[in-house]
């Protein structure tokens, strides 16, 4: 598991761009509803890119990641006046600042302890803060907050037309995956990279293996964030949920169904988690017995499976595939 | 606060705490000795409640579904190793978290299936249904120190049988040394799946002792679950003694919290946490 995917094979890279091609293309093919759905999809792809750098990139395995998420969809649906929308050039630096804080604060406890440990510290962090905003109701307490209005950009771009907001979470989904790219293979993403693999080894080479632990932590945190932010905005609507342990353990799921370390096996996985959880929740009734209702027994049954067979996900099984059909690779 | 509220809330946080020890007790031996993250031992917990409930109402007697329930924990306990948790025990966390997390929808939607998504009353038996009158308009239920007592007998026949019995002498052996364990000819496929059916049993026994008192609803295990984390994080990890310890100090921390400062006794547990990882990062008993 050590040895992850870095590198994508090149007919993977042609795979992706044609992806890219086609997800460009969907407003003008697609029906709305769908369009919104795959809007979704992306903003979910940048959260797993963010847990990527933790899970895939420097083998810290967060169940609390889903705080960062929703506390900067928090922070938007405060800032954001009853009355009249908000500017995203301030709010949007202030939610990512929010999540990034918070995991700042929350890393400089969970960074030092390793494993096991780590898994049910964060996990606990989380639950402090799904707390925090459900017991209270100046937060919003369980029922949550509306986010009345998107933000504004100015210029042409009106987000609340939805053909544009899909392609303002297009294009930050890109921008996302091409910094992650170029930090993956950065002086400061081997690092983290060695880390995962050896981290003594680090630490014997003198690297302080806590700041960049606590640095991916709070950049994953950072990044989050900013899906969060995009999701509130989205969506509408933003309640405690969006930081519970499902979440988090659900962003994890789309990481390893991708396949980790690679930042597109992220995406790869968010979009088939989504669609797959859209599938089960729309399964038909038989009977008397509503299979839709039921979707967390079809899931639960399908990470069971993927585990048992496929724990390096989807681009692992093409990697494979394509391993054996170009000589000279691996 | 006045003495007899005092003492009320004490006896209710020791019940608290013990109560959380039945379950983090077999969280931190299943970690200890396999090195199994179990996120559906929350889910043992829920069964055990839904055990209760449908046995005693559809035979009329509690003692019936504990004893009932007890042996059929047990059993469900060793299916699922054998079936499961067996293969997992030398994967990465990741996958055991992934692994356990997919089995807590299964198990909440199995629960759903079969037992619908109401919430139930299991009846306080009439034999412990009093309350001992403290002052005069203050009383304390006699279930509850009923329940109190046990969690303390099971507490001790779990430290008589780890450190006294030849079985926890090989359940030892095998957290110590699992390849030497099994050189010397012990079978420590079969202590595996020992510890793990008494860490279902545990849960288990939990769930359907405080049933009367928490009532049986859907996704009960969660929070109690995450509970069990706080106390396993505190006591350190694979510790019997640490996890005891820490379940008291959680009992305290959260009971007296919802009395003193209610605004933020929600958060008050994970402060505590907090505070222990920054002076000992391996908890307070790390063996």
């Amino acid at each position: 598991m050590k040895a992850n995917l870095e590198v994508l094979p090149r007919s993977l890279h042609l795979l992706l761009a044609l992806a890219v091609v086609a997800l460009a293309a969907f407003p003008f093919v697609g029906s709305d509803f769908y369009a919104g759905m795959v809007a979704r999809m992306m903003i979910l792809g940048i959260f797993a890119m963010s847990l990527d750098l933790l899970l895939g990139v420097t083998g810290l395995v967060s169940l609390g990641h889903a705080a960062f998420f929703g506390l900067a969809g928090y922070a938007l649906a405060f800032v954001t006046p009853q009355g009249e929308p908000v500017s995203l050039w301030w709010s949007l630096p202030v939610a990512v600042a929010a999540s990034a804080l918070a995991a700042l604060a929350i890393g400089f406890f969970v960074v030092r302890t390793r494993g096991i440990y780590f898994i049910m510290v964060t996990m606990a962090f989380a639950q402090m803060i799904f707390y925090l905003f459900f017991d209270n109701k100046a937060l919003g307490g369980s029922d949550g907050i509306y986010v009345n209005f998107k933000p504004v950009v100015g210029g042409p771009i009106d987000l609340e037309d939805k053909r544009v907001f899909y392609y303002f979470t297009l294009a930050m989904l890109l921008l996302v995956y091409a910094f992650m790219r170029r930090l993956l293979w950065s002086p400061f993403g081997r690092v983290l990279a060695g880390i995962r693999i050896n981290e003594h080894r680090m630490r014997a080479m003198g690297y302080g293996t806590f700041g960049y632990k606590l640095a991916a932590f709070t950049l994953a945190g950072a990044l989050a964030g900013l899906a969060g932010y995009l999701w509130a905005a989205q969506t509408g609507f933003v309640n405690p949920e969006l930081m519970g342990f499902h979440s988090s353990a659900h962003a994890i799921m789309m990481v390893i169904l991708g396949g980790m370390g690679n930042f597109a096996g992220a995406i790869v996985g968010a979009f088939a988690f989504e669609w797959l959880l859209h599938w089960f929740k729309d399964l038909p009734t038989i009977g008397s017995f509503q299979m839709g209702k039921h979707w967390q027994l079809w899931m639960g049954l399908f990470i069971v499976l993927v585990v048992a067979f496929a724990p390096r996900g989807l681009l692992g099984v093409f990697a494979r595939v394509a391993a054996r059909k170009e000589p000279g690779h691996d | 606060m006045d003495i007899a509220n005092f003492l009320i809330q004490l006896l209710n946080s020791v019940q608290y705490g013990l109560l959380l020890f039945m379950l983090a007790a077999g969280l931190t031996l299943i970690f200890g000795i396999m090195g199994v993250v179990n996120l559906a031992h929350g889910s043992f917990y829920m069964l055990g409640a839904y055990l209760a409930w449908s046995i005693s109402s559809l035979s009329g007697s509690f003692t019936l579904a504990i004893v009932g329930g007890a042996i059929l924990s047990v059993i469900f306990g060793l299916a699922l190793e054998r079936l499961l948790f067996r293969h997992f025990y030398d994967r990465d966390h990741l996958d055991q978290v992934l692994l356990t997390f997919g089995l807590i929808y299964i198990f909440e939607e199995l629960r759903s299936i079969l037992w619908g998504d109401d919430v139930h009353g299991v009846q306080i038996p009439d034999l412990l249904s009093a309350s001992l009158p403290l002052t005069e308009n203050l009383s304390y239920p006699v279930y509850r120190l009923f329940m109190s007592g046990v969690c303390v007998a099971l507490a001790l026949a779990l430290y008589l049988l780890i450190s006294k019995t030849r079985l926890g002498m090989k359940i030892r052996a095998g957290a110590f040394n699992r390849d030497m364990t099994e050189a010397l000819g012990i079978n420590i496929k079969r202590i595996h799946a020992v510890v793990f059916a008494l860490g279902v049993a545990l849960a288990t026994v939990a769930g359907m002792v405080a049933s009367p008192i928490s009532s049986v609803y859907p996704n009960m295990g969660s929070q109690v679950l995450i509970m069990c984390f706080v106390v396993v994080v505190i006591g350190g990890i694979g510790s019997v003694r640490g996890a005891l310890i820490s379940a008291l100090l959680v009992g305290l921390v959260d009971t007296f919290g919802k009395v003193l400062l209610p605004q933020v006794a929600g958060m008050l547990v994970y402060m505590l946490m907090a505070a222990v990882l920054l002076w000992k990062p391996e908890g307070l008993f790390k063996q």
